[in-house]
């Protein structure tokens, strides 16, 4: 296995009484694209909070390049590289398309609070540097012609996009998809896939997704881990997870109409 | 280079109109004029916590108290103190402190911003709308500090005598650097992260932003102008006492804010020209009333009954207020975008 | 301090204490089930104890006089949320906030305007104003009166909440609106318990300050209700049995400092402030209470 990017350890998420997350490991090695897929309520979403920061693990351990990153700031989390897409769009309503990439860049944006109150050189040199990067981001998801519309204008599989661009836009080493497919039609979703993987190789990505289209999973990822209430059932290959038979009767059969 | 050509020009345009007010105007107008000014600072400074960061606040009359009084100290020279202070000798340090203007009022500003910094940390490092609650409480409990500690602040009698620097110039030209401090911010990564904690606390964090360095970072800035703003006031007056600083202040600026649109500069601007306009021209509402060839009697207050059944009114019906969260440049600039086909 | 004057303090403390419980767990309790800071709770309390002495002025019978003012408290607490809050609940926080401070300060104004802002005397009942003495200690019928029926009423309080069935609405109401309504529960009528409850609460702690202080103006629920929201936070916000916790733990404090320290006393007001700042600092949760802000995903 090449070098592990990211390291689950026996990870316990406990909340009040109940167990969303069951001693759950898993590792995912640089330069893969790792699915996490299950029934509704398996607590993959536990997962991705535990990872970015939200939620400090009851027991077990996080590491990221090898160090332990469990429960530290989520935004700390961001600026060692792990960056998320949320499951129900969160875009800044407020602000145009360009304006929430920029927020992306941030902390790449770096002027004082005084130089950009007194409007010195390096606020306008880094406005238009990180604008031209913003721009450069959007067309690579084909969506530079909204730059200026309001974000929350634009239609729900663009939004999706505006969001993985934005995750994209804070420089991640493993950027972290929360159902990216959800809501879309085939023929978005192909492109989704596609773009994905493009975005992949150009800005070298580790990607770990949460997913329910089976298809677009079998399409996209190198492994999967398949989990069932807060346990881990599978571990392999997306092909060779639809014939399990613990998965299958997890799902129900959903697998075999997909 | 057009907007920056654009901007050198209203400045300079707006910088002789303040001349041209101070040199030209009646005192009478040009006391509204400095009320207004003082409100415009007060009000714009205010819009960056409440409405471009979304964090609701009701500082404004404790931190202008703060900065009202500071300057005072600074201005009224030892030997007035002396004279003035009637419960307790004043202390050493207020008899030391002596300042021209200009670093009187800023040092009013920096003691706002400095409890401002204090005040952050046991209210954003927790989720919850607590700063709305512990500025409100702030705003009592530094009248009790006023009233307890006669040899800093001469009690419950207040300052008097304090130099009346404060002309339409001073006032005029702070105000104007007020709004373009705040636009410069606005326009700025900081701004932009202020709007995306308002928007969506969960997704700014998401994006590396340290959510409670930006929320410090506005709610210093408001504290700092409100404190500058005080000192104005205090100079503009010439006396100041702790019951002065009510929550009514905060309440004249929330409902100019609101008005205006939360998170919009320009809009504070014109509100802050109706609002103060509309409370000169409701006066009568308080003075007795003939109605039907009855006398209503003096009522204190009946304006700020019509001025909360306004807010609340407002915020059901009509939550935008006048430009919504943009400045009007932008609104324009898009409706000329719009008709020459971008 | 000697026994009897520390037995004194202590039934006094127990006495203002209760006075914080019973407006606290209004707050906490619309806290609870809306996130909302009620600012306008506090002058729930100003309304309650004001409605008793105009009933009372009206010839009639104080217990009467209070009856009315309870109820007059539940409609303009029930109002308040139907008028100015429910329109509101998909819109941004901050405008219900600011909503809320906009009725805290209309009831304000509009009673300093119809009533005006000089305190009135308020006259309780004789059976009220009697003073007690045994063994050398001497105190006002009141306190000890107002900690005892404040007990009785807390135990109903529990008790509804607890074992009826509108109780444990209220309380899933607390947890999450959307599974409450999954439930086939209207989750508009349990909010407006909610209010009617804290409002009779609060009117119930007006008319007790108003007896005890014997005198009540139009801005006298501000400071009180500040105070009672910091007692709410410092039993942690959201518990009910944290809230009485916390005004009582105020109550004993203001109480008992300013009897051992009479320097302090000028700052009395300013403690409350002091705890609220302590418990955000140290324990934002309070002592009682759960994490309610935790985000959601």
């Amino acid at each position: 296995m090449r070098e592990r990017l990211l390291e689950i350890e026996s990870v316990t998420m406990k909340f009040g009484g109940v167990t969303a997350i069951d001693a759950l490991s898993f590792a995912i090695a640089r330069g893969e694209i790792y699915g996490l897929i299950g029934p509704n309520g398996a607590g993959k979403t536990t997962i991705f909070n535990i990872i970015t920061g939200n939620y400090r693990p009851t027991s077990g351990r996080v590491l990221f390049r090898g160090e332990d990153i469990s429960g530290i700031k989520a935004s700390e989390a961001v600026h060692r590289g792990i960056a998320r897409t949320f499951q129900n769009i969160r875009l800044f309503k407020s602000m145009s398309v360009l304006e929430n990439i920029l927020i992306g860049l941030h902390e790449q944006t770096k002027y004082s609070y005084i130089e950009a109150i007194l409007r010195l050189p390096r606020y306008f040199s880094y406005e238009k540097m990180m604008r031209e990067k913003a721009m450069e981001i959007l067309e690579e998801f084909a969506i530079a012609g909204f730059a200026h519309s309001n974000a929350s204008a634009l239609s729900y599989g663009n939004q999706r996009k505006v969001e993985i661009a934005r995750a994209l836009a804070t420089n991640p080493t493993l950027l972290m998809l929360d159902e990216p497919a959800a809501g879309m039609n085939p023929i978005e979703t192909e492109e989704l896939s596609r773009i994905i993987r493009k975005i992949k190789e150009d800005y070298d990505l580790t990607i770990l997704l949460i997913e329910h289209d089976m298809k677009f999973v079998n399409a996209i990822c190198d492994r999967v881990t398949v989990l069932d209430y807060g346990e881990k059932i599978f571990d392999g290959s997306p092909a060779d997870a639809v014939v399990d038979e613990k998965v299958i009767s997890a799902y129900l059969g959903e697998f075999r109409n997909a | 280079m057009k907007g920056t050509v654009f901007k050198t020009i209203a400045i300079l345009s707006t910088l002789l109109f303040i001349y041209l007010c101070d040199r030209f105007l009646d005192s009478y107008t040009l006391s509204i004029m400095n009320n207004i000014g003082i409100f415009a600072i007060l009000a714009l400074s205010y819009n960056l916590i409440n409405g471009v960061t979304g964090q609701f606040s009701l500082e404004p009359n404790g931190f202008v108290a703060i900065g009202a009084y500071v300057t005072a100290l600074f201005l009224i020279p030892a030997d007035i103190k002396s004279d003035m202070f009637a419960l307790v000798d004043p202390a050493e340090t207020v008899l030391a402190m002596h300042a021209p203007f200009l670093p009187a009022i800023v040092a009013g500003g920096i003691a706002s911003m400095f409890i401002a910094l204090l005040l952050s940390f046991p209210v954003f490092r927790v989720r919850g709308d607590y700063l709305a609650i512990v500025t409100l409480g702030f705003g009592f409990i530094i009248r009790i500090f006023a009233i307890n500690n006669p040899a800093y602040t001469n009690g419950a009698m207040g300052l008097n005598d304090i130099p009346d620097n404060a002309d339409f110039l001073w006032i005029g030209s702070i105000a104007l650097i007020t709004f373009v401090v705040m636009l410069h911010i606005v326009y700025s990564r900081y701004g932009r992260a202020m709007k995306a904690v308002r928007d969506d606390e969960d997704a700014a964090i998401a994006m590396g932003i340290d959510t409670f360095k930006i929320k410090t970072t506005a709610f210093a800035t408001s504290a700092f102008f409100e404190g500058l703003g005080g000192g104005l006031l205090a100079s503009f007056l010439t006396t100041i006492s702790p019951d002065q600083f009510t929550f009514m202040l905060t309440f004249q600026l929330l409902i100019i804010i609101v008005l205006g649109g939360l998170g919009s500069m320009s809009g504070t601007l014109l509100s802050t020209v109706l609002v103060m306009g509309s409370m000169e021209w409701l006066r009568f509402l308080d003075d007795d009333m003939v109605i039907f060839a009855m006398h209503t009697g003096a009522h204190p207050g009946m304006r700020m009954v019509v001025f909360s059944i306004l807010l609340i009114v407002m915020m059901l019906f009509a939550r935008r207020g006048l430009f919504g969260d943009r400045e009007i440049m932008d609104i324009i600039g898009e409706k000329l975008g719009k008709r020459s086909g971008r | 301090m000697d026994l009897s004057t520390f037995l004194q303090q202590l039934v006094n403390g127990a006495s203002l204490g209760s006075m914080y419980a019973l407006i606290a767990i209004g707050y906490t309790m619309v806290y609870g089930v809306l996130r909302l800071i009620n600012f306008a709770h506090g002058d729930i309390m100003m309304v309650g104890a004001f409605l008793t002495y105009f009933a009372v002025s009206f010839k009639f019978p104080f217990e009467a006089a209070v009856a009315l003012a309870i109820f007059g408290s539940i409609v303009v607490g029930i109002l308040t949320d139907k008028i100015a809050y429910k329109p509101l609940r998909n819109a941004p926080k901050i405008s219900l906030l600011i909503t809320a401070i906009g009725i805290s300060f209309f009831l304000e104004n509009l009673f300093n305007v119809l009533f005006g802002g000089v305190p009135r005397a308020f006259s309780a009942p004789e059976y009220l104003s009697k003073v007690m003495h045994f063994n050398g200690i001497y105190m006002p019928v009141t306190v000890v009166i107002i900690p005892i029926m404040t007990v009785i009423i807390l135990a109903s309080l529990l008790w509804i909440l607890y074992r009826t069935k509108y109780g444990m609405a209220i309380r899933a109401l607390a947890f999450d609106i959307p599974t409450v309504k999954l439930m086939g529960i209207n989750a508009d009528s349990i909010i407006s318990i909610v209010f009617a409850l804290g409002s009779a609460l609060a009117a119930i702690g007006g008319i007790f300050y108003a007896v005890s202080y014997p005198s009540i103006d139009p801005l006298m629920g501000i400071i009180v209700g500040l105070k009672a929201f910091a007692a709410a936070v410092l039993g942690g916000i959201g518990s009910v049995t944290g809230a009485v916790l916390g005004g009582f733990i105020l109550g004993f404090t203001e109480i008992f400092v300013v009897a051992l320290f009479p320097e302090l006393g000028g700052y009395k007001d300013a403690f409350a402030f002091f705890f609220l700042i302590l418990v955000l600092l140290f324990r934002p949760t309070g002592i009682m209470g759960e994490d309610l802000e935790r985000s959601r995903f």
